[in-house]
């Protein structure tokens, strides 16, 4: 009985130790650096809840890649066709995926087109209208659009982590959750509005041709001519706020996108000293731009972004060498987020904002202190009253509720378990068991006492009986916390697993530390008269 | 120190004839008030909305903040004071699109307004009517599955259904009185308060544990006496520890919600009347519940 005793002492006093190593990190920044050598360890994390930051959930809409996907397949088939002399009337998008386009001519000719460049597009129906006109309906692959939606997702993904890696953030945690959810966290961020307007835009940029022939004031009537769209160039008056928006009408083939973007920088204008947007094409895109350029002299090129116009140059002669600007009255700030953007890439689907809480790093400061304040006051009458209630044996009740919350945050570094608030009221639940646990131990014990038992059998006893007591209210608890991570989503999850964590070291510290060190005590320091 | 003598013998379980009366009105109270404010009152947290944090470092007048809200146009908008000095809570509860704009333009025309009064940003929450509900669906389903789990483990672990069903209805009844508190407090539910009713739901359970192990020993020692005097005699066996613990937890509760702040009180609020109503349905509902599947199918089995 006594080897084994030691034998205890040195398990418990080694994973104290082990738990006290892996808790320090937390406690201290000031640790010598052979510590980080032998304790490969982290911090226990804050929630952004309490430490201060932003929390955001996006919902990529998949279905506009697939739209955007059926928009460009719906340009080459026209594209095609017309190259093969092959008439077509109306050709258009209908819902997200699929294309309706009325040809005439040889049948053979254009079904052949359609079977084998156009694969991916699956015939809906086809019916003869008259004069040898035929309507066809068109559906893309339902394989083919889950695997859009997919890349589009990932590729967003992708690009958000670009995005945010060249934002300089410390920490930053994007993952995706669910199919088409994006989970960011930004811990300690100050300015959470331009970290929005940073991850949210989409970010397309687009080439367009001004549509010089058409008439602009008829087509804002309504008139518009075919394939030509109207967009705005806005223009916030810096004094007033007031936004100003100007109509063009462009031709809706799009020349050009941010897809052959090699760089973007901000750069001053000498001049005025405004700062502009630098784009530098890579070789394809200078080719590209060199072509265009060449080929629409003294015509208008609009730079589009996002469906807004930011300039509309004329082109005053053929443009080698792939270098193009984006101006448009930025300040600095404005001008470095969007060149940021581009050099990230576009999104590919427009992503929504579903969930967005940020929390001001005084607030968070706030709830901390507060929280301590009020667990510390907690703590100290707790270990008070029990000290008070149990005299001496009460010491080993708290030394056990101490050990508890040792071993707890040294779990949560170990784990890289995150604490909030959520998270705290699971702490607080499993050290209301801990404390439940050492009054049954000892509750048992003095009734033991009771019924004329010695020091040592009702110590034997107490322990056997509250150990069934405590396992089974401490199982059928954890079995509901486990059922609660494995069904619940962040905040209940978050409860679940401190309160596991709590449970378990619980178990360890109420039932077998406590245990050891009243069996020192009788056996080896020979107490005859227990203090309870 | 004895905080309950040895040898005690309140006659608990002989009241039930009278508790279940008080557990049948308070369930209907809460159930009532529930029913005729509409269901609970959910914060952004669920039914999805703008939740805005300001404070100013000098003297702002409340309804100086409402003048620049309905300037601007955000009739939906409430504002209340907040905790400490020159703190105010924004909140636009509607479940639209592009709550993320309304939240933009809500700030910078509180900026604008209020530009030399150093406003501080506490904290924005913007939750989409879809995030809303998930989190409530998933909640609920996680949290039914718990209980079938306890169900089954509790049904195992003492060898009777009727264990199993007893904690369950306890379960039942405390959450249905701690959502009738709210209701009648007229708190916001949200998700501070969904961790107070996980932690109910944890306390309650485990105090319904530790009497249901004391009677599964008692069964065995007192073989001869009916179930209904064994329960009796296992209450007032542990109720030193019911006191003990409940009275602990009850201080620490007490404490946080006479000290804790703004933000605390509701969640102490709500705890104490979980923690209450915890302690009374082991008593109450939980042991009514087994002798009752005892004497109507049990028995008659063994006859």
């Amino acid at each position: 009985m006594l080897r084994n005793l030691k034998w205890r002492l040195i398990i418990y006093a080694g994973t104290t130790v082990f738990a006290v190593l892996l808790f320090l990190p937390t406690i201290t920044p000031e640790l010598p650096a052979w510590f980080y050598k032998i304790i490969p360890t982290e911090k226990v994390h804050l929630g952004l809840d309490l430490q201060g930051g932003m929390h955001l959930i996006l919902e990529v809409e998949a279905e506009k890649a697939v739209e955007s996907y059926v928009e460009r397949v719906k340009n080459n088939l026209r594209d095609d066709l017309r190259d093969k002399g092959i008439p077509v009337g109306k050709l258009e998008r209908e819902k997200s995926n699929q294309i309706v386009l009325e040809v005439s001519g040889d049948k053979g000719k254009w079904e052949k087109i359609l079977s084998q460049r156009y694969a991916v597009m699956q015939e809906l129906s086809s019916t003869p209208l008259d004069k040898g006109i035929w309507r066809v309906a068109l559906v893309l692959d339902s394989r083919q659009a889950d695997q859009v939606r997919k890349s589009a997702i990932d590729q967003a993904l992708e690009t958000i982590r670009n995005r945010i890696d060249q934002f300089g953030v410390a920490e930053p945690e994007i993952t995706l959750q669910g199919t088409d959810r994006i989970l960011i966290q930004l811990p300690g961020i100050k300015d959470p509005q331009r970290a929005i307007d940073l991850i949210g835009r989409t970010a397309l940029l687009e080439f367009k041709l001004v549509d010089e022939e058409g008439n602009l004031d008829e087509a804002l009537k309504g008139n518009l001519p075919e394939s030509s769209i109207i967009l705005y160039q806005r223009f916030v008056d810096p004094k007033t706020g007031g936004v100003k928006r100007t109509p063009f009408l462009l031709k809706e083939k799009t020349l050009m996108t941010g897809e052959v973007l090699k760089d973007a920088r901000v750069a001053i204008e000498t001049q005025f000293n405004e700062p502009y947007v630098a784009l530098e094409f890579d070789d394809i895109g200078a080719k590209l731009f060199e072509q265009i350029t060449g080929a629409n002299v003294k015509r208008r090129l609009a730079i589009i972004l996002d469906d807004n116009v930011y300039s509309a140059p004329v082109i005053q002669e053929r443009i080698a060498g792939g270098r193009a600007q984006i101006t448009g009255r930025f300040d600095m700030k404005e001008a470095g987020d969007l060149a940021i953007v581009l050099r990230a890439g576009a999104l590919p689907a427009p992503v929504k904002i579903i969930e967005q809480r940020s929390v001001g790093p005084s607030l968070g400061q706030d709830s901390i202190r507060k929280g301590i304040i009020s667990t510390l006051i907690s703590a100290a009458l707790i270990a008070c009253f029990m000290v008070f209630y149990y005299r001496a044996s009460g010491v080993v009740a708290d030394i056990a509720l101490i050990l508890n919350i040792v071993f707890v945050m040294g779990t949560l570094a170990i784990f890289r378990a995150t604490l909030t608030l959520p998270g705290i009221a699971g702490l607080v639940l499993s050290i209301g068991m801990a404390v439940d646990a050492n009054i049954l131990i000892h509750e048992r014990i003095k009734e033991e006492l009771r019924w004329g038992k010695t020091v040592r059998a009702a110590i034997d006893e107490g322990y056997r009986r509250a150990f069934i007591t405590i396992l089974d209210s401490n199982l059928t608890t954890l079995i509901a916390a486990l059922f609660l991570y494995q069904f619940g989503t962040g905040p209940v999850r978050g409860f679940a697993v401190t309160l596991c964590i709590g449970l378990l070291a619980n178990i360890f510290t109420a039932v077998y530390v406590t245990r050891w060190i009243f069996d020192f005590l009788t056996l080896k320091v020979n107490v005859k008269r227990l203090s309870i | 120190m004895e905080l309950i003598r040895p040898g005690t013998h309140f006659d608990f379980i002989g009241k039930k004839k009278f508790t279940v009366w008080v557990s049948a009105f308070a369930i209907f109270l809460s159930l009532g008030s529930i029913f005729l404010h509409g269901g609970l009152r959910y914060g952004v947290d669920f039914a999805g909305g703008v939740l805005i944090q300001i404070r100013f470092s000098q003297t702002v007048d409340i309804s100086d903040i409402r003048n620049a809200l309905e300037t601007m146009g955000s009739k939906d908008a409430m504002v209340q004071k907040f905790g400490g000095e020159n703190e105010f809570l924004i909140r636009v509860e509607k479940g639209g699109e592009d709550l993320e704009k309304m939240s933009k333009a809500i700030q910078d025309s509180l900026q604008e307004r209020f530009k030399g009064k150093d406003l501080e940003i506490r904290r924005v929450e913007v939750v989409g009517p879809k995030v809303g509900k998930d989190l409530k669906t998933k909640a609920l389903w996680a949290v039914c599955l718990s209980f079938v789990a306890i169900l089954v483990f509790v049904a195992w672990r003492f060898k009777q259904i009727s264990f199993g069903l007893g904690g369950i209805a306890a379960l039942v009844h405390d959450i249905i009185i701690t959502y009738g508190a709210i209701s009648i407090a007229d708190l916001e539910y949200s998700l501070p308060l969904m961790a107070v009713i996980l932690t109910i739901i944890g306390f309650s359970i485990n105090d319904t544990i530790v009497i249901f192990d004391r009677v599964r020993e008692n069964i065995k020692k007192m073989r001869k006496e009916n179930l209904e005097t064994v329960f009796n005699t296992s209450i007032n066996e542990t109720l030193g520890r019911t006191i003990l613990t409940s009275g602990t937890v009850m201080m620490v509760v007490l404490i946080l919600f006479f000290f804790g702040g703004p933000v605390i009180h509701d969640f102490a609020l709500t705890l104490i009347v979980g923690l209450i109503s915890g302690t009374y349905s082991t008593i109450y509902v939980a042991s009514p519940v087994v002798l009752f599947w005892d004497k109507q199918f049990t028995r008659k089995k063994k006859r």
